[in-house]
Formats: C-alpha cells, structure tokens, sequence
C-alpha cells in the first residue's frame, strides 16, 4: 500500500477528488461576487443570503407547487435573479458614486434583514429536500463510493462557469458589460444602456447564487443561516484569486476546495480557518491576488 | 450627630427583623426568569416553544402560589454567554428575580449560572446537556432537570455495544461539548471491552460532512458515533446517508439528537438510528394528554426540552405552596425532599448534586412505512431507570457531595 | 495703519469677528463637554449601572474605530481580535494571579492589544481600501481561531468567573458604582488620548494622507509609518475597551473576536457619523440600547432583522451618521 504523509494512496484519492467537487462548489459561488465585484465594484455582502434564497426557493416550489428539481434549478436562479435586480434598480443605485464601503454595509444589511426573516419565518431546525431520482445512489470506485449528485455537482458547476466565463470574456455582451464598467459615459455615448446592463449584470450574480443554493439543497440542509457562514469564506477566496478576475475565482475556488480537503486529513479543526492563512500569504506576496490587476 | 445614628440604628433594626421573616414571599410576587435562544441555532430547541410550556405551568397552577402572583420575564440570549450572564444579572438587579429556566446553550448556562449562584436565586437547568453542571461545575443554587450529555451517551452507547457494536468512530465537533462527549463515549465503549479505531474533530459548526464520513468509512469501524448537536448532526447524518453509511452495515449513533432535529431531517434519511431521550410525547398517557394540549397552542409536538419546563416549574412551584417562601436554599432542600411524578418522570428525584435522576428511554427512529403520523417517529426500545443512566455519584467531582 | 487696512474699512473687523467666533465655539464646546460629564456623573442614579458601563466599553470601542476610519481613512474588518485580545489577557491575568491589582491587568491587555494592532498593521498597512479590509479580516479569523483552540480561553465557553479585584488596592471594583466612576474615567481617558491625537500636528498629517495619499508622499511625509501609528492607537484603546468590558462583566468569550462583532462597530461608527468625534459615542448608545430592549422583550425574534434595517436606512438615508445630520442642521463645528 502507497503511503503518502502516512495516509494510504485509496484514502487520499478519495479526499481529493472530495475537495475537487467541494472546489467546484466554491468556484460556483465565487463566480457571482467575482462578477459583482469585478466589474460592478459592489462588495455584494448578501451573497450568502441569496444562495440561501436559491435553496428556499428550491424547497418551497417543491412543497408548494410541485416544482421538481430540474426546474427549480432553472427557475430559482430566475425568481432571485429578479429579486437581485429590484435590489440593485432600487438600493445599489442610490449609493452608486459612493465608497465601497456604503455598498458593503447596504448589502450586509439586506443579508441580516433576509437571514432574520427567514429564521422567524421557518425556524433555524432547517427543511430537507429530497434527492431528485435520477441522481440517487452512487458509483464505487473502488478507493471510495462515490454518491451520483456530488457527480453531477462537479459537473453543473464547472459548466456554468466555463458559460459564465466565455459569455464575459468572448461574447460581445459580455465586452459591452466591461467596458461599461471601465468606462459608462463613453459606452453610453455609444448607444448602449449602461444602466440596464449593470442592472442585468447584479441579477446574473445573485442568479448563479441561487443556482449554487438549488444545488446544495440535496445535500445540505436547507437553513436560513446557510450562507452566513460560507459567505466570508466565498470572499476569502475572491480576494485570493484577484477581484477583478473571473478566472481567477474559478481556478482558486478549485485549489482552496483542494486544500481544504487535505486540512481535513491532516489538521481537521483548521479546516474553516486554512483558508484565511492562505489569503494572507497570497496577498504578503501578490497585493492585488493571484491573477488580479493592481487596481 | 444624634438624628444620624438614631436613623441608623433604626434602619438596622428593621432590617434584622426583615431578615428574621424568612419564610414569606418576596416583593409579595413569583419572579420567574426565562432565558434561551430565540432567534438563533438552538431556536427550535426550546426557544418560543420553551416559553409556551413555562406559561402553561403557571395557567394549570392559577397563576398564583397562596395568592401571590406569578410573573414570567423572557428573554433571548443569542446564544451568547455574554448576554445571557448580564441579562440574568440585570433581572436580579432591576427585577428581583427568583428563579430562572430554559437555559439552553451549554456555554451560556456555564456563565449565568455563575451569576445565579452569586445572587442566591435559583436556576432549573432544563435545555442544556453539559454534565459538568452536575459535576465540577455544581452549585447549590442549581438543579439538572431534563437530561445530561452523560445520560444520553451512556444509554446510546451502551445499548449499541450490546447489539453487538465493539469498534467505534467518533465523529466530535471541536469545542468543549464536544470533547466532553468524546471523552464519554471512550470512557463507556472501553469498559465495555469495545474499541475506539478512530476519530476525528471538525470545526464548530461545519457545512459538508463529506470528508469525516469517508474517513469514518474508511475505518473499519462497526459504529459511527456523533459528537455534536444541532446542524452539525443534521448535516453529518444527511452526508452519512448519501454515502450510502448503513448500506455498507456500519451503524449510526446519534448523541444529542432531538425531536425536532428529526422531524426536520425526515424519517428517510434518519431511519433506523439509535438515540437516547429523556421523554417522548408518545410514551404513556400523561405525556400524550400533555402534549396534545401543547400541541394545540403551539403548531409542533413539544420534546423533551418544554416538557422538561413544564415540569421543572411545576415542582417549583408546588415545593414554594409547601413552604410558603421562595428564598433559593428553602424551595431545592423541598424540592430535594420531593419525588417527582408527573407527566414527564415518573419516580424521579433530585440529587444533592443538582442532578434530577429519573428514567432515560432508548429509542430508535421509525422507518416511513412505520410512522402513522407527522410526529409519530419514535419508538421506545427500552427503558434506561434513573440510577444506570446518570453519573454515580462516587465518580462524581461535585463539592456539595459528602465524600466518605 | 497701512493703506490697505484704511481702503478695506468693513475688512479691518474681519479677523476680529473671526476670533472671536472661533472663541466662542471652543467655549460652548467646552459648556457642552462639561453638561455631559455632568449628565455621566449622576447617570447611575437613575440606570442600572453596568448597562452604562456597557455603553461606555463599547462607546470607547467605536471611538478608536473610528480614529481609523474617519480620520486615516482605513476600514478594518478584524478589530474584534483587539477587543478578545484585550479582554482574554486581562481576564486570564486577573483570574490566576489573584493578588494583581486590576489597573496592571487592564494595562495589561490593551500593551498586547497594542502589539497585536502593531504586527496587523505591518502586514496590512501597504494595502489600499477593500485588499486591506480584507487582510485584516482574514488576520482577525486566525487570531478567533486561536483563541478558539487555546485552553486558557475556554473556548465556546469561555473565561468566566473573572474576579474585578481592586483598584490600586483601595478601591472595591464587586460594588458597581464604584466601578462605574472607574469605567468612566477610562472612558474619559481613551477620548481624550483620541482628541489629542486628532488635533495634533500628527492628526493634520492623517487627514492630509485621508484626503490625498498622493500628495502626502510627494510632500515627504512617510505615510506609511503615520498610519501604522494610527491603526496601533486604534488597536491599543480598542483592547483597553475589552479589558475593561471583561472586568465588568467577569467574562471573556468568543463572540468579543467573531467577525460580527468588527461588523457591529462598523455600523456604530457609521449609525453615529464616521468622522465624527460624538458619532460613534451616539452610535454605540443606539446599538446597545436597541439590542438590550430588543431581546427583552416580544420583538425578540427580530432583533437581526431590525438591526439590517437600520443598516440599509441608514446607507441609504443618514450617510453622515446621525451627529453628522445634526451637524449639518445647525451648522456648527464641533
């Protein structure tokens, strides 16, 4: 038996490919505030309450309106991508021109406001979704079972955020949305509706939240408090990976879900907290993150 | 001058005399503090729900002990030992209160009960699960009513070691509960010639689960036990059912597992899993007449936590129409005196410790098919009596114990 | 008389009236610093006193926050490791060395407090806005989770039973009174290590490097050691709140180093006016105020939900902070 740190190779196989699924998950979820950020520079603080949202909405469609789950994932997104857009059309753009600063506090507001309504609308015991059908069950390994959704997990969301990154990097749309960042008064000289955009843009970053809400509903309770606490860790990694860059959330939601995955053999009561040593070490060495831009 | 010391000395006087009358109600009113999470993690627990089974106590006494009124304060304690400690305070300060329940989160209950203890009121411990109440940290103006860690890890784990389960993995969430569980379940499985093959700590609260149970899998362990409460064991059981845990024979076992937890969970992914509880609403005619009332004010079956309240208050209250006071020291040497047998214990009595030793039943969750009904998903597999449960008092640390 | 004064006949009173104006002004301020000693002396009369000494903490706590934020202009999102470090050392000193008097404990935490804000702002201080809110945040998990996994902490629950000892061995901290009049003087104490500091030659150089970073440096200043002088302020007097808070409350626990609780100050300082030098006073009267009387009573349940709403009204309505509106309204400078 191959031994590496001690650990048998099956075990540590296992580990990973654990971290790789959890990593996808956090790309995902780095996605929306990277796009948020990056190109809208809002610290978009209700994150976790919009993922939280995404799963509620999941649940209670199911319970309430027979939705089933491939169409929760689609409608979710939608319902809070609208919601993303009320908060962006009639809040975050009365403090536009201001400091971060009041965006973050704003958005921090709303998720205490939505996160309390929550937990005295439904409790804090959480309500459980099933497990869609197809998805049931699992594959052996061999060095592990691996259950068939944290599969598909891998896969869902590395594929909305390959789409996400091409739509903004090589579509047209997406050269509008940054250039209209970088520069309103010359894209709106140009005909295009900046306004509009940046609207569209914040609801597509609450949309993908959700979309990582309905996701996580099968396999994580669903809590009102459920993205309170992912959230500064969702940040975290934004922060490595470089705020204005969509690759770079991607690529270090995948790495820290990596590294996570090894504290958790190696030095599990850490495994909240590794992530917060690595950005101090990244940041001591690269200010502006792994493949940001000094802004 | 003359007019200062006749004052003073008048002042004392009266107040010796006022002191002397011991056994009177003070302020003419029953001061009755309540205090737990209500917004927060343990909110279900006992949280509103708690409250609700406080104010039946004192409806089905009349509202009144010998024609003193009885007055209820409530408040949130966010699950912070910050503000539970200065609000338990701040009610003895200001209000005067005599006694305090609910008391949920272990942490938070460590820290008011300091301040009860300095104020000599009295506390009914009934939501938290830290043995250490009734052990080092013990006090005489506490009493330990619902259940304790140690009771519950002492009935689940033993009876999961008679069915066989001798190699076990302990899943701990790392905090001080959590160790203190750990230390528990070691303590019992060993001497029950079992064997702890591995565990593993994980940070308090965690989301994904994922990593521990392949770990726990990965063992070669008969039993997966869980150190943790709330979410954490929520998530940890949901993850153990995805992983396919009990196809593979490993069995699970629940420490701190309540009604309420279950119910959330739902009966699939909980089915078949041991636990260890201080009532059932289901359990005999009393707790189900009692229960359904509850139920009627409430929306949801009460656990043990309310019942647990409504009980501890109740033999409050009847030990002060006994003794006419509610001075601390007097209503727990009658409430020492008196065996309790209500619809939540029956033959149950309070120790010199604190400890409230009564029946613990071991129950194990209904599959679907078995469950009649929403809250039907328990079934009593055996009755722990009082005595097997709780921490004997020769191992017990606790200073009010006579040692010799 | 020279000619010029002669032709500007109305201007010759100019710098006149203008000193006396500025006279004026220091003397209500003065007038108004007195009525609100005074107010602070008797308080305790009429409520309980370890609220107000709860205030008071937390009052000091938003002050040196705001030395940061509105006067270097830097946002941290880790102060509550100054507020647990300040409180964990004192309590652990006070608790195990039972002959120290409780001034050395307090002293005590707020010198670590101050060497803890010194090694933060080293590696922090070269960052700009959001990268530094961030690396503070992060270096404040690390210290949580430290504090989380040392055994003198007690970890989730904490370091209780903290005797409040005496004071220089003369006074008896247990009576609350006694103790309130001490809170109080260390209160009065960090605001006006606060003042100086802001209406020093020092306190001019951070407002320039507040208002035009660029500018500073190429006039010379090193900018960087200004502001780490000032985020080590700010981190000292935050830890001495914290100590003092222990003492009060003979607890020290985690929910002092959780990130909410850089979040609550941040939205004292900013509730109060950031830039102020009453806003935060204001600020963390409110707060405190709004969350004692919110979970005793019925509204209990929905104390997270109104704290976010006065979040968002305020972002959206009260930027400059309640002082700062009643400043604009009467137009005086304080």
């Amino acid at each position: 038996m191959t031994l590496i740190f001690g650990i048998p190779l099956s075990v540590m196989s296992g580990q990973l490919l654990l971290g790789l699924i959890n990593g996808a998950f956090y790309a995902l979820l780095s996605l929306g505030l990277a796009i948020i950020f990056g190109l809208l520079r809002i610290i978009n603080f209700a994150h976790g309450a919009q993922y939280m949202l995404g799963a509620f909405a999941a649940v209670m469609g199911l319970n309430y309106l027979g939705v089933n789950y491939w169409m929760a994932l689609v409608l979710a997104p939608l319902l809070v991508g609208v919601v993303g857009v009320l908060i962006e059309r009639f809040l975050l753009r009365r403090i536009a021109g201001e400091d971060h600063l009041y965006g973050l506090l704003l958005t921090f507001g709303l998720a205490l406001i939505l996160e309390g309504s929550f937990v005295k609308l439904f409790g804090v015991s959480g309500s459980s979704y099933p497990m869609p059908e197809q998805l049931k069950g699992g594959y052996n390994l061999g060095f592990m079972f691996l259950p068939t959704y944290r599969a598909w997990v891998i896969v869902a969301a590395l594929a909305v955020c390959l789409v996400t990154w091409f739509m903004i990097e090589r579509t047209r749309l997406g050269s509008y949305l940054r250039a209209g960042t970088e520069n309103p008064k010359l894209m709106q000289a140009f005909g295009i509706n900046v306004p509009l955009l940046i609207t569209l843009t914040y609801g597509y970053g609450a949309a993908l939240a959700a979309f990582a809400g309905v996701l996580a509903a099968p396999i994580y309770s669903v809590t009102p408090t459920m993205g309170a606490n992912l959230l500064i860790v969702v940040f975290a990694v934004v922060v490595i990976g470089g705020m204005g860059s969509i690759m770079g959330a991607i690529v270090t939601g995948l790495a820290m879900g990596l590294i996570e995955g090894l504290t958790k053999v190696f030095y599990p009561e850490a495994a909240n907290t590794v992530v917060f040593l690595v950005m101090v070490l990244v940041l001591l060495v690269r200010p502006a993150g792994l493949f940001g831009k000094e802004a | 001058m003359k007019v200062f010391q006749h004052t003073a000395s008048a002042i004392l006087v009266s107040s010796l005399i006022a002191g002397a009358a011991q056994a009177q109600i003070s302020d003419d009113e029953i001061r009755i503090g309540y205090l737990a999470d209500m917004s927060g993690t343990y909110r279900d627990l006992s949280g509103p729900g708690g409250l609700e089974a406080l104010n039946m106590a004192i409806e089905d006494f009349g509202g009144q002990v010998n024609g003193k009124k009885i007055v209820v304060f409530s408040a949130d304690d966010l699950n912070k030992p910050d503000v539970g400690a200065n609000t338990v305070r701040q009610w003895v300060d200001e209000r005067n209160v005599d006694m305090v329940t609910g008391m949920v989160a272990s942490s938070v209950v460590l820290a008011a009960s300091k301040v009860v203890e300095q104020s000599g009121k009295l506390a009914l411990i009934s939501g938290a699960a830290a043995s250490s109440l009734t052990n080092e940290y013990c006090s005489p103006n506490h009493i330990h009513w619902t259940y304790d860690s140690y009771a519950l890890a002492n009935g689940t784990a033993k009876s999961v070691l008679a069915e066989g389960g001798k190699k076990w993995f302990i899943l701990t969430a790392d905090y001080a509960f959590g160790h203190a569980m750990e230390a528990d379940i070691t303590k019992v499985v060993e001497a029950d010639g079992g064997q702890v093959v591995g565990k593993v700590r994980h940070p308090f609260p965690s989301s994904d689960f994922s990593s521990y149970i392949l770990q726990a899998q990965g063992s070669g362990a008969d039993v997966i036990a869980f150190a943790n409460a709330g979410s954490d064991t929520v998530n940890s059981l949901m993850t153990a059912s995805q992983f396919g845990v009990a196809q593979s024979g490993q069995k699970l076992a629940g420490m701190v597992v309540f009604l309420n937890d279950i119910h959330a969970m739902g009966l699939d992914v909980t089915k078949g899993l041991m636990l260890t509880t201080g009532w059932y609403w289901d359990m005999n005619d009393d707790s189900r007449a009692w229960a359904q009332r509850y139920h009627k004010r409430f929306g949801k079956m009460p656990g043990m936590v309310p019942a647990g309240i409504y009980s501890a208050t109740t033999n409050y209250l009847n030990a002060i129409k006994a003794t006419g006071s509610d001075e601390a020291q007097a209503v727990r040497k009658q409430m020492m005196a008196t065996p309790v047998n209500d619809m939540f214990a029956k033959n149950g009595k309070v120790r010199a410790d604190g400890r409230m030793v009564h029946d613990m039943y071991l129950a194990q969750v209904k599959t679907p098919a078995e469950s009649k009904g929403e809250w039907d998903l328990y079934k009593i597999v055996r009755t722990i009596p009082g005595d097997e449960a709780y921490r004997p008092e020769s191992e017990s640390k606790c200073k009010l114990l006579s040692k010799g | 008389m020279t000619s010029l004064q002669i032709k500007t006949g109305a201007a010759r009173l100019q710098p006149q009236v203008v000193l006396e104006r500025q006279q004026a002004a220091t003397r209500r301020k003065r007038w108004f610093y007195l009525a609100l000693f005074a107010v602070a002396l008797v308080a305790p009369m009429a409520i309980y006193p370890v609220f107000l000494m709860k205030l008071l903490c937390f009052a000091l706590f938003a002050c040196a926050f705001n030395l940061l934020l509105g006067y270097a202009g830097l946002l941290s999102f880790g102060h509550a490791a100054f507020l647990a470090t300040g409180g964990y050392v004192t309590g652990f000193l006070l608790s195990h060395y039972s002959g120290l008097g409780t001034e050395l404990g307090i002293l005590a935490g707020t010198l670590t407090s101050a060497v803890l804000g010194l090694l933060f702002g080293l590696l922090a201080i070269r960052r700009q806005g959001i990268y530094f809110a961030m690396i503070t945040l992060a270096l404040a998990q690390l210290v949580f989770f430290i504090y989380v996994q040392a055994p003198f902490t007690g970890g989730e629950n904490g370091l209780h039973g903290v005797p409040r000892g005496q004071l220089f061995g003369l006074f008896d901290l247990n009576n609350n009174l006694t103790l309130y009049y001490f809170v109080l003087a260390v209160f009065v104490f960090g605001y006006a290590v606060i003042q100086r500091t802001i209406h020093s030659p020092y306190g001019q150089v951070l407002k320039a490097i507040r208002e035009n970073e660029p500018r500073a440096i190429s006039l010379g200043y090193n900018v960087d050691a200004h502001k780490l002088l000032a985020f080590v302020i700010s981190a000292a007097l935050t830890g001495l709140a914290g100590s003092t808070k222990t003492v009060v409350f003979q607890l020290a626990s985690l929910t002092d180093a959780h990130w909410h609780m850089s979040g609550e100050v941040i939205l004292m300082t900013l509730l109060g006016g950031v830039g102020t030098v009453l806003g935060p006073l204001v600020g963390a009267t409110v707060v405190v105020t709004l969350q004692s009387y919110l979970s005793n009573g019925p509204l209990g349940e929905w104390v997270h939900v109104i704290l976010g709403l006065i979040f968002v009204i305020c972002v959206l309505l009260f930027r400059v902070g309640i002082v700062g509106w009643v400043l604009k309204l009467s137009r005086r400078n304080f």
